[in-house]
């Protein structure tokens, strides 16, 4: 088993220190054959944890792979990446979460964990066979339709309650479908000025409110998806406050960017939730430090090149995302490395029930860590991205940080800024 | 000159005025035996329908046509777009056979934006999805200044399914540029949020058309699709007519100068009645007789003529 010592690194913004990775774990001290790397300068983070990655297989290999997308995981400092179900086939079934879960070992590059479909095909009418997904190989915990809401209250209310007998959590897609039929962006004066149709916070927010009172009705666990309203954070800290178990999540894009970007009909800034305006960019972040929000998951959202080289409405939505993840969460917190680590890696971690990962890098933890170049700037350029899609909505944007390297259980995904393989 | 006219807020008072003023000067041609000027012989103008707009087609193929363009019409039935041939593909192909303007009637909103960044040639926006349909506005913009006089200090009320029309957004643009106050009215369903944030802070907004009748000095009704129903934008065609029709009695509200006008194709019985579509009031013949003037004006400017 390969052995490094890294020497000179800042574990989480601390004094220069030396750390040895031996056989997967952190280790007090390295043997002689270790092979040092010179990690002066460089911040050391636990591996940080995707709650929300389309990794597009089955179905879209043109669009991503399990291997690609694991690559660009790894380059982005992931350890660990979640799966979601919207494939094609759909990650309803125990045979297709196994698949996934296979290729994400065989490709070794990040831990992939399968997210299940709540519902057969995503359709919204009959509960998917959760508990053969939760006790396969694949060890399913996270259930989502994202792509779709869980809109049928009573089945909502089901899947969260069944899913208590594994220790499963719901991740809901939070969008009322009738108040977001033929929706293209957020619904305010860009899209009346646009002429494109609204998609109203409300539509999101009151899922989420009926969300958490089922939850808390049925003593379940909610896991709220990509949370883009300063209406939202209201619901979700008030339902904290009562003690509801609920998680929640936003993505980096919806920290920086707002739906003034849609004047351009570009749809490479189409994604849904939509971009929305300032002061609910100004309240997420808010919430983010809080803990009102409690993770940053990607939604990295892989589209083929002829997905998005058209008229905005035929456009899919989604952006992808892995890779520049954590530089904009650095432009967005700044260099508050703890925080970074909860919000990016412990907290995504404990909620996916990822033991090996985000835990604290000491000794005898698992090797599972990335190294950030904090002083380092790069200009965004879609053609260098190790996703196989180049919908980034930061084309020639200059974001602070640059991942140097990354280690699963004590090897190396990314050396120098490239991937090992 | 501007190079496209996607919107028509790439418009100011000067250009606007401008566009006005060579559509008079097109309009006289028409009056003559012979209607037709040189100014864009071996130019190319293609016509890109992607929606059944036979009489927005034909208005700019009658203008290209009056100053000597050649015209292509390009329509997406019966073509290879029906075939699913992206816009991109569509605009390569237009681009390679020399095309100098690109009209375009696209049912997608942006979908003109889109195309000017894979063309060469001008861009002409004639209705994009719910979005803008600058040149109505311009043809309309027309049509009250030549029986009013001026535009600047007008009251224009625009009434009705202001959240989906194209037309209502390019007139409150084009009209508050030039001094125009605009009041939309319509049930609330149908004025989209934060119109006047989005389009003119001058624009008003009331929910009560026999209240600011007496103010007005035009009265646009706009087409309500009475599909609009099914959606619960309101309850039925009768009671938005009794709410929203503009008939006699309430024609009779205006002042004695005031004129009413529609973009078309009316619903009769509906948002207008045949008493007022066709009292001297109204200038909806006029409208279309003018959009062939507007239209030459936009392509003669935008293609380089001199006023």
């Amino acid at each position: 088993m390969s052995s490094y010592l890294l020497r000179g690194v800042s574990v989480l913004g601390a004094a220069p220190t030396d750390l040895a990775l031996v056989d997967g774990h952190i280790s007090g001290t390295a043997d002689s054959s270790a092979e040092v790397i010179d990690a002066s300068g460089l911040v050391a983070l636990p591996g940080l944890v995707d709650l929300h990655t389309h990794l597009r297989e089955p179905g879209r290999e043109d669009a991503e792979t399990v291997e690609t997308g694991s690559r660009a995981a790894a380059l982005g400092g992931y350890t660990a990446v979640c799966a979601m179900a919207n494939t094609s086939p759909v990650a309803d079934t125990a045979g297709v979460v196994e698949q996934v879960w296979r290729l994400g070992r065989e490709a070794g590059m990040v831990d992939v964990q399968p997210i299940g479909a709540v519902t057969v095909g995503l359709a919204g009418k009959q509960l998917a066979e959760l508990g053969a997904m939760a006790t396969s190989a694949a060890h399913v915990r996270i259930f989502s339709d994202d792509g779709f809401c869980v809109a049928d209250p009573r089945l909502m209310r089901r899947a969260l309650e069944y899913v208590k007998a594994f220790d499963g959590i719901i991740a809901q897609h939070a969008e009322e479908p009738r108040l977001t039929e033929g929706a293209q962006m957020h619904e305010g004066e860009v899209s009346t000025r646009l002429g494109l149709t609204g998609w109203p916070a409300v539509a999101e927010e009151a899922i989420i409110a009926r969300d958490v009172l089922l939850a808390e009705h049925v003593g379940s666990r909610l896991h709220v998806c990509h949370v883009s309203t300063a209406g939202s954070v209201e619901v979700l800290r008030q339902a904290k406050a009562r003690g509801v178990r609920v998680t929640a999540e936003v993505t980096p894009h919806h920290l920086l960017l707002t739906d003034e970007l849609a004047a351009s009909y570009n749809p490479v800034y189409k994604v849904n939730p939509p971009l929305r305006t300032a002061s609910d960019v100004h309240a997420l972040r808010e919430a983010l430090v809080e803990g009102v929000i409690d993770v940053v998951a990607t939604d990295h959202a892989p589209h083929a090149v002829e997905d998005k080289e058209c008229e905005w409405a035929y456009a899919r939505p989604g952006m992808v995302g892995l890779e520049t993840a954590l530089p904009v969460v650095l432009s967005v917190l700044g260099e508050r490395w703890d925080l970074i680590a909860d919000r990016m890696s412990r907290t995504p971690a404990r909620i996916a029930g990822l033991t090996g990962h985000g835990t604290d890098l000491s000794v005898g933890s698992p090797a599972n860590l990335t190294l950030v170049d904090p002083s380092a700037r790069r200009v965004v350029d879609p053609a260098e991205l190790a996703s196989r899609s180049r919908n980034t909505p930061y084309a020639g944007t200059t974001l602070p940080g640059r991942i140097v390297a990354t280690f699963l259980r004590g090897v190396p995904t990314v050396l120098d800024g490239k991937a090992v393989k | 000159m501007i190079k496209h006219l996607r919107s028509a807020a790439d418009l100011d008072a000067a250009t606007a005025t401008l566009i006005l003023d060579t559509a008079g000067e097109m309009a006289a041609l028409a009056g003559r035996e012979v209607k037709k000027l040189p100014t864009l012989r071996g130019r190319t103008v293609v016509n890109l329908f992607y929606e059944d707009s036979t009489r927005t087609r034909i208005s700019f193929e009658a203008a290209a046509k009056r100053l000597s363009a050649d015209v292509i019409n390009f329509s997406a039935k019966g073509s290879s777009v029906s075939k699913g041939e992206s816009l991109k593909d569509t605009a390569l192909t237009l681009q390679a056979m020399g095309a100098d303007a690109v009209v375009i009637r696209h049912p997608a909103s942006g979908a003109p934006h889109r195309l000017a960044q894979w063309v060469d040639g001008s861009v002409v926006n004639a209705g994009d999805g719910t979005h803008e349909h600058p040149t109505q506005a311009l043809l309309d913009a027309y049509t009250m200044r030549s029986r009013l006089g001026r535009i600047d200090g007008l009251k224009v009320a625009i009434v009705g399914d202001v959240l989906h029309s194209r037309v209502a957004r390019s007139n409150v643009l084009l009209l508050t540029t030039l001094g125009a106050e605009v009041t939309l009215v319509g049930p609330p369903t149908l004025i989209p949020v934060d119109i006047a944030a989005a389009l003119s802070k001058t624009t008003k907004v009331s929910y009560d058309l026999d209240s600011v009748l007496p103010e007005m000095d035009v009265v646009m009704m706009l087409r309500v699709q009475t599909e609009r129903m099914q959606d619960s934008y309101f309850p039925s065609a009768r009671e938005y007519s009794r709410r929203y029709g503009l008939d006699g009695p309430r024609m009779r509200r205006l002042p004695e100068h005031a004129i009413v006008m529609h973009p078309g194709p009316m619903n009769r019985g509906m948002e207008i009645t045949p008493e007022v579509a066709d009292s001297s009031r109204s200038t909806i013949v006029e409208q279309v007789a003018n959009g062939v003037s507007a239209r030459m004006a936009v392509l003669y400017l935008l293609l380089g003529g001199k006023a």
